[in-house]
């Protein structure tokens, strides 16, 4: 019998009873949908830390203050999240010092033997009265932070409109601000140049703004976008007062730039040594600062997100799972009902591999179909859902996953097809005439 | 060799069912030898062993011991694909409850063995509605079974058993669930398909007055043939009805069909 036949059959047989075919399908619909709509989710949130991470640049080590445990990262910093280092565990601890432009200062001496190519301290001021105000607008929650120009290269920034602060600024304290895209949004509108040359007000002091960053778009932790800058002098000493320590101003963080992924590591067992010389810490002390590899932050993000992939998946794989139990179950039945179908077909010459192909298509035509849908509904879910939940920035359908998905229904076709198919196809024929 | 036109040649036929420690003796050496061409009626009480020796006949079932040869060919220890084949080609099935498929129509359940032949669409149908006109139903080939009589179900059954070109057509009490009028009307198909295209037919029935239509009557007791007569002038079906066969058996076109 050709294959066309049995298609036609079975089509037939599943069309009779269109509710019970229906209902079936949902389930393997259901599975499926949700293997794309949660590996799709998966998938979102892997790309959206992976560019959160990249914009932050892929070669930076961020040095905060404060031993392991006490996690550092000013506002605009990553998030702390250093892999678990076990080597220091059995060492002393001592008081942290903070970190200081001295620590700046010999880091630059470093720089050469260090493959350093960027360090930029930050001084984050926390004592705001108020927001950032033009004439009638107010930005609320800015964070406002202190820089050098290399803080610049660092993060990857260019100013949008007008300038980035200069050497000569922060040798000079002079009060200019670069603005974040969202604040100079909220204060001059969207024509950005207008803002350049105005005068904004922070802390009761006005501020040049010489220029604006470009539109990050990311949200979510320290937002780059809600931010001022100023000259890190400025910081220090007229919004803030970073006092001093053993004479030299204190700074947040530093941001280190590697001149390459390579060097990633060698560059921070040099900067750990230095800071280590500078901080006065003797081989029984643990290190008294923190410091953060934004390598191994992509790295941990990608295995994050493969983790949360493979745990969503697998718990849609279960509802796919039981979508196909679902499908055995009916062609049990079927076969059971169609007892004497079978008898008939037998006896007028049927062969054991019509009435198996007969089911197994049967089968495969439930869940490949079933499949088909739950793909169309699926990715449907995966479009929508970032419309629906905000924290959710974008989810990824992967043609891998609709492959797997496909590949996954035709397989539950088959596997829990053949079973009821086999049992069919084995009936003997007198038998089967006799079955009420 | 004798079996030259036999087309069923059967020698101590034996089937045993084992029923928990009981053991059923179904048949008890039944040895049976058909020509081409003959009709002949099996009859028995219920219970004698018929519906058994038919199945076995059929390639339904296998005996537990016994030979059986179809047209020449050893069939009694055959594996399952090859009596399905067998059971395709060579034997057309009419059972007591037609066995027909629900929901399907009489031309679909008359083209169903074809499809197990492999014969392409055009062609069953052609053959499927020969068959159905055959019986005399070719303005219902379209009619489901349930929106058919018994009689008339019956005849889809015949004409699905005939489609095949078959070398024996077995009938196990086709008439058993018919009134009396449909069952003359099934005897008159089956004299006919008898002696218009030579094909060979056995049927059981254990009404007398069927068996009178066949020249050949066997009687069946308790597993074992106890008589094998021969009627000089067998009854025809219709020719004491007083009303003809409804869709025209004897029609004329009907006999330039060849003989099998
Ligand atoms: N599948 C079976 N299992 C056990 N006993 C059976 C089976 N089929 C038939 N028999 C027994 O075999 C005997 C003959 O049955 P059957 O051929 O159906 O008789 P008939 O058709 O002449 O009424 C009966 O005694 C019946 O009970
Ligand atoms: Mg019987």
């Amino acid at each position: 019998m050709q294959l066309w036949e049995s298609i036609t059959i079975a089509l037939r047989a599943l069309t009779i009873n269109k509710l019970r075919t229906i209902l079936t399908m949902l389930g393997i619909i259901i599975g499926v949908a949700a293997v794309i709509a949660l590996v799709s989710i998966g998938n979102g949130v892997r790309q959206s830390m992976n560019e959160q991470f990249t914009s932050l640049g892929t070669n930076l080590l961020t040095i905060s203050s404060g031993g392991r445990g006490g996690r550092g990262g000013g506002p605009g910093g990553p998030p702390g999240s250093q892999e678990e280092d076990t080597s220091q565990d059995d060492l002393l601890e001592k008081a942290a010092e903070p970190l200081t432009m001295k620590d700046v200062e010999a880091l630059t001496d470093a720089a050469q033997t260090a493959h350093l190519v960027g360090i930029a301290p930050t001084y984050s001021v926390n004592n705001l009265s108020g927001g950032v105000v033009y004439e009638q607008e107010e930005a609320d929650d800015v964070s406002v932070t202190g820089v050098t120009p290399d803080y610049a290269i660092v993060r990857n920034m260019t100013p949008e409109v007008g300038l980035f602060i200069s050497q000569e600024d922060v040798d000079r304290r002079t009060r200019v601000a670069v603005l974040g895209y969202e604040v100079a949004e909220t204060l001059f509108g969207t024509n950005l140049s207008s803002a350049i040359g105005k005068s904004v007000r922070v802390n009761n002091a006005q501020y040049e703004v010489i220029g604006v960053l470009p539109e990050s778009g990311e949200g979510g932790f320290g937002n780059p976008d809600n931010t001022l800058l100023v000259p890190i002098s400025t910081a220090q000493t007229r919004l803030g007062n970073s006092g001093t320590f053993r004479g030299s101003l204190q700074v947040s963080n530093i941001y280190v730039e590697v001149d390459s992924q390579d060097n990633m590591d060698y560059a921070e067992a040099e900067v750990t040594a230095v800071l280590r010389e500078r901080h006065r810490l003797g081989t029984e002390y643990k290190n008294d600062f923190n410091i953060q590899n934004q390598a191994q932050l992509l790295e941990f993000g990608d295995t994050l997100a493969t983790t949360l992939t493979a745990f969503l998946g697998s718990i849609a794989g279960v509802s796919l799972l039981v979508g196909g139990i679902g499908v055995m179950n009916i062609m049990l039945v079927s076969v059971t009902e169609r007892t004497r179908e079978i008898g008939i077909r037998k006896a007028v010459g049927a062969k054991r591999r019509d009435i198996l192909t007969q089911f197994l298509i049967e089968a495969m035509v439930l869940s490949l179909f079933g499949g088909f849908l739950g793909i169309a509904v699926g990715y449907s879910i995966a479009v929508v859902l970032p419309m629906l939940v905000t924290q959710l920035s974008s989810t990824v359908v992967t043609a891998n996953s609709i492959l797997l998905a496909t590949g996954f229904s035709a397989a539950i076709g088959l596997f829990f097809g053949v079973y009821p198919a086999t049992r069919a196809a084995r009936l003997r024929p007198i038998e089967a005439l006799r079955y009420e | 060799m004798m079996s030259e036109n036999l087309v069923v040649n059967a020698e101590d036929l034996v089937k045993t069912y084992q029923m928990g420690e009981v053991k059923v003796h179904a048949l008890r050496k039944v040895s049976l030898q058909v020509k081409q061409g003959e009709l002949l009626s099996i009859m028995g009480p219920s219970g004698s062993g018929k519906s058994t020796l038919m199945n076995i006949l059929g390639c339904l079932d296998q005996p537990t011991s016994g030979q059986y040869y179809l047209e020449g060919t050893d069939v009694a220890q055959l594996a399952d694909n090859k009596l399905s084949q067998i059971r395709g080609k060579r034997i057309g099935f009419v059972f007591q409850s037609f066995n027909l498929l629900p929901r399907t129509s009489a031309i679909a359940n008359v083209e169903l063995p074809m499809i197990y032949m492999g014969i392409n669409r055009g062609e069953r149908r052609r053959r499927a509605v020969t068959a159905l006109e055959m019986v005399g139903l070719g303005g219902r080939i379209h009619h489901k079974p349930n929106e058919l009589s018994g009689g008339q179900q019956q005849r889809v059954a015949i004409a699905r058993a005939l489609v095949t070109d078959p070398a024996i057509i077995m009938a196990d009490e086709p008439t058993g669930n018919l009134d009396s009028k449909s069952s003359v009307e099934i005897m008159g198909i089956f004299q006919h398909l008898n002696e218009e295209q030579g094909i060979t037919i056995i049927f059981v029935t254990h009404e007398p007055d069927i068996a009178e239509h066949t020249r050949r009557v066997i009687r069946l007791a308790d597993g074992q043939i106890v008589e094998d007569k021969t009627i000089a002038n067998p009854r025809r079906a219709g020719v004491t009805e007083a009303t003809p066969l409804e869709g025209g058996v004897h029609q004329p076109s009907l006999a330039v069909q060849g003989a099998a």
